[in-house]
This record gives structure tokens, C-alpha cells and sequence, in this order.
């Protein structure tokens, strides 16, 4: 870490990152202190920048879908989806309802991973360790479920332009109920050893406070802006594939603190599995791909704007077409982006400590900021 | 309901840049095509509206570059795309950031691809690139760049005096200049 000093302004500036370990990743923040409390803090993004947009506009639509995994590497499969079904809405192509449903069940198995991961990684900042480890175990057994399926455990790309590359197989059902009963003992555990900790607790309650007008106006979306009482989630107010068909709640906190967010994130991961058990009941037989998909999709002119919403928040990607094989600008918008926005207006005059606390409760991963 | 109170309140101010958009084929719900100078405008009348500033963007287009807003709303499922246009050798649009704090970054953003001056921006450097950076890599080479009849979406022939397929929407600012030159 480099330090300077400036002696006339008593001021101590420090650069936090872009290798520090509660940055996940590599974020460089840098804040002046006085003191232990913050005067000014200013993010400092693009270290792992690599224009997937530009990379949009040089190669066909198929080829573009790898990327999908490797801008939010935590929950690959809700960028996934995103992106089909931006170009399913281009082109019209109807995915079968077998599909959307293992979509919806793989979807939803990702989103519990990246929030298992972001709890072990968040308490780990904080100070505790073994939570970590114990929600790493629990992430391992979704690891292997998807792996199962789509062939790989991080960086998926398992979705097609019309329907899933490959059917789900008996042994993932019955391997995702027992994890699913696995988990619901878990999170008992994980309330006693790490929600009613006094010492976590006095962390990370009325740390980070995020007003709902302050949201607003940076764009603070997902269970960052449910912490501060505004019950906004794509799935319910704009819904895609079957979520109308599921019956789950969207848990609304109204502490505006880093508390709230984590809470929102915990109770998520239930309505998550009441998902995906719904999901595998009514899951409909038939195929899992769209007959006559053309191996080149090429949409006709014209844009489209397609939402979902991940672990983060509000993913929304523009396309524009310009009737060939290549799309003329597909633009990412990224919850974390604005997520991270804020930052600099609520760690202002907080101390240095608050601001661990309050970067790791925005979830932050930093290849979908910096795409 | 959230619907046609936003139309109302976007009418009051733009009654002609505003248009209706066709959501099951583009995802949102109204589009408001304006003079760059009146972007500011816009922002007012969303933030008013309760609305929230999901991302700045462009487009790099000949003879003009197209600035979008994008704004969606928290209470139900409305979104509204908001559309400037401002000459490609020398693009500049005033700043929101004033308005939406979070336009700040997706300002600075869309300066690093683009080229394009947000006019007052409060802190205009490179965010995601180099801060040496002279370049902006979203801006097309002059073989590649189009038209905005050319990404335009062919209109519906079964609406009354619908221009013929193919053919550019008949935008109040941004049209108008594409035919000219």
C-alpha cells in the first residue's frame, strides 16, 4: 500500500487496493483520512477492464455468449439470461417451456451460490472465519450440481438462443432437492453462529447508511436498495420467463444499513430454494431446445432493452441491430457499477473501519464494474 | 396507471418529441426523442416522476452520435429511453450529473467510448481506461460507421400512413438531420 502524506493539510491519504483483500478483486479506493474517519473517498475502476462491448460489435451474436459468464464470473447464469433473451426478443425466437424452467431452477441454484460465497467473503472481512468455510462446503455441493449440467463451475455458458444446450439429467433433480434440505438446516446454523453475533452485529448495524432518495439518485438497485425499504425486484415488477408462474417473496428491509442488505441477502437465499422446488414440480416434459433456431441468428433492425435481475441487482443489456450477423452496439448495464457509485457519498465522514463493512455489503464484484 | 401518468407528465413538456413504444418487441414503454440541449430537462421531469437513471449511453452514428438515457421506475414496470443527438466531429451534450449523482460515472463512461463532452461535468477523466488514454474505442472506423436509417426498426404496415419498411423513423431532431446530410 503506498502512502502519502501531505503535512500542511493534516490529511492522511491512502490508497486501499487495488490489492487489498476486502476489495475482491481489484478495486483501489483512495480515501483521505482524518484520522481514523474519512474525508473523501474516490473508487479508482478499470484495472480489470476489458471491453466486452467493443467485443460485442466484433464477432456474431453466438459467439458473443461466452463473455456472458465472464462479466459477473459469481452469478454467470442470470447474464446468460439476460443476453438470450435480449436476442429472443430481437429475433422472436420462443424458447420451449422445458427450457425456460431449467433456466429459472439452474438460475436460481446461481444466485444462492454467489449469496453463499458473498456471506462467507463478507463475515471474512469482518473478522470471522469460519463461516467461510462453512458456506464454501455448502457452495461446493451447487458447484458440482451445475458442473453436472452445463460442463463448467464458474464461468457457465449453458443457455442458448432458444432453449438450454442440454437437458437436465434425474440424478441433478434429486442432487438439488437433497441440497436444497441440506441448506435449510444450514441457515439456522448460520443465524446462531453469525446474524446474532453481538460482535458482527456491531459491525455492521447502522454502518453504511443508503437513504432511498440517495439510492434513487445513483441507480442502486438489487438487495442494496431492498436494505433501504424499496421492495424493487425485476422478477416481480417487470417478470421474465416463469417467474409469474412461481410463488416467492421479495424480503424488504427498512434499516437503510449494511445490516439490512445483509439480512435481505439471507432471507433471498430461502425464497431462492422455494424457486426452485416449485420449479421441479410443475417441470413441464418435452424439448429443451426451439425447432429451427438458424445457426446464424441475425434479428432484423431495430434495439431492444432486456432485464433481469441477478445476485447484484438490475442487469439490463441494450442491443442494436443493424440486420446482420453482428450486433451494432450491445450495451452492459451492470448493477455493480451503480452500486459502487454511491460509495463515495455514504463512507464520507464514517470511520475507516465502517468502510470495509459497507463495501462488502454492496456485494461487490469488480469484472462486472469494470466489464 | 404508472404508464399514462409518466405520458402525461413527459407531454406536458415534450408534447412532440414523445412517442409510444411497442414494449413486448423493445422493452420499454416510451421514447423521447430531443434536442441535446433539452436532456437536462428530461432529467428534471423523471426525477420528478420518481424515476431512477439506469445507464447513459451512445451510439456511434454518421452524421450524428446518438446520447440514450435510459430511466426506469422502482413502483411497477415502466421504462423510458430517452434519445439526443449531437454532431460526430464534435459531439457534446450537457451534464445530468446535477440531477442523477449516479450520472456522473456513466457520463464519465460514455466520454471514455465515445469522445462525447458532457458540458459542466464536474470531474470529466477517464474512468475505465488509462488516464493517458487518447483513444475511444467505441467510435466506428468511417467504413463501418451508419446511419440511423440503418439500425432504425422497420415500421408496422398496418398503421395508417406508415412510412414503407426499411425506411427511417421520422425522428423530430435526430431524423430530420440524417436526411440532410
Amino acid at each position: 500500500m503506498k502512502i502519502e502524506r501531505n503535512l500542511e493539510e493534516h490529511s492522511l491519504y491512502l490508497n486501499m487496493g487495488p490489492q487489498h483483500p476486502s476489495t475482491h478483486g481489484v478495486l483501489r479506493v483512495i480515501l483521505k483520512l482524518d484520522g481514523e474517519y474519512i474525508e473523501e473517498a474516490e473508487p479508482v475502476l478499470g484495472y480489470i477492464h476489458r471491453m466486452h462491448e467493443k467485443m460485442g460489435e466484433n464477432r456474431t451474436y453466438a459467439q458473443y455468449l461466452p463473455n456472458m459468464g465472464r462479466v459477473d464470473y459469481l452469478s454467470a447464469l442470470s447474464y446468460n439470461q439476460c443476453y438470450v433473451g435480449a436476442v429472443e426478443r430481437l429475433t422472436g425466437i420462443a424458447p420451449p417451456p422445458r427450457a425456460e424452467y431449467i433456466r429459472v431452477i439452474t438460475t436460481e441454484l446461481n444466485r444462492l451460490s454467489s449469496h453463499l460465497l458473498w456471506f462467507g467473503a463478507y463475515v471474512l472481512d469482518l473478522g470471522g472465519f469460519t463461516p467461510f468455510l462453512y458456506s464454501f462446503d455448502d457452495r461446493e455441493h451447487i458447484l458440482d450440481l451445475l458442473e453436472s449440467i452445463t460442463g463448467s463451475r464458474l464461468t457457465y455458458c449453458y443457455f442458448r438462443f432458444g432453449g438450454v444446450s442440454k437437458d437436465i439429467t434425474d440424478d441433478f433433480i434429486t442432487g438439488t432437492r437433497a441440497f436444497i434440505k441440506r441448506l435449510r438446516m444450514h441457515l439456522p446454523m448460520y443465524e446462531t453462529l453469525v446474524t446474532k453475533n453481538v460482535i458482527f452485529i456491531n459491525r455492521v448495524k447502522e454502518v453504511g447508511i443508503i437513504t432511498p432518495e440517495a439510492a434513487r439518485r445513483y441507480g442502486v438497485t438489487g438487495p442494496a436498495l431492498r436494505g433501504s425499504g424499496i421492495k424493487y425486484d425485476v422478477r416481480k415488477n417487470e417478470p421474465y420467463s416463469i417467474y409469474p408462474e412461481v410463488d416467492f417473496d421479495i424480503p424488504v428491509q427498512d434499516g437503510c444499513d449494511a445490516l439490512s442488505r445483509y439480512i435481505v441477502r439471507m432471507l433471498e437465499m430461502e425464497q431462492s430454494m422455494r424457486i426452485i422446488e416449485q420449479a421441479l414440480d410443475k417441470l413441464p416434459e418435452g424439448p429443451v431446445m426451439a425447432p429451427k433456431v438458424p445457426k446464424k441468428v441475425k434479428p432484423p433492425k431495430g434495439d431492444c432493452y432486456f432485464a433481469v435481475e441477478t445476485a447484484r441487482g438490475d442487469f439490463g443489456i441494450y442491443i442494436v441491430s443493424d440486420g446482420t450477423e453482428t450486433a451494432y452496439r450491445i450495451k452492459l448495464r451492470t448493477p455493480g457499477f451503480s452500486n459502487l457509485s454511491i460509495f463515495a457519498e455514504i463512507s464520507r465522514g464514517t470511520l475507516l473501519q465502517d468502510a470495509i463493512s459497507t463495501m462488502g455489503s454492496l456485494d461487490l464484484v469488480i469484472p462486472e464494474i469494470d466489464r | 396507471m404508472l404508464l399514462s401518468k409518466t405520458k402525461t407528465a413527459i407531454e406536458s413538456i415534450f408534447p412532440l418529441e414523445i412517442k409510444e413504444a411497442d414494449y413486448a418487441r423493445v422493452g420499454y414503454h416510451l421514447e423521447v426523442i430531443l434536442d441535446a440541449e433539452k436532456v437536462v430537462s428530461l432529467a428534471k421531469v423523471m426525477m420528478a416522476q420518481g424515476f431512477y437513471l439506469e445507464d447513459v449511453t451512445a451510439i456511434d452514428l454518421n452524421p450524428d452520435m446518438e446520447v440514450i438515457y435510459h430511466y426506469a421506475h422502482t413502483e411497477g414496470c415502466c421504462r423510458v429511453t430517452g434519445r439526443a443527438y449531437t454532431p460526430r466531429h464534435a459531439p457534446e451534450v450537457p451534464t445530468i450529473a446535477g440531477i442523477y449523482s449516479g450520472a456522473n460515472w456513466h457520463e464519465r463512461e460514455t466520454h471514455d467510448f465515445f469522445g462525447i463532452t458532457f458540458k459542466d461535468h464536474p470531474y470529466l477523466v477517464p474512468l475505465l481506461l488509462p488516464e493517458d488514454a487518447d483513444f475511444h474505442p467505441l467510435v466506428k472506423e468511417d467504413g463501418k460507421v451508419k446511419q440511423l436509417k440503418d439500425i432504425k426498426r422497420a415500421e408496422v404496415k398496418e398503421q395508417a400512413g406508415a412510412p414503407a419498411a426499411g425506411e427511417g423513423k421520422p425522428a423530430p431532431a435526430g431524423g430530420e438531420k440524417g436526411e440532410k446530410a
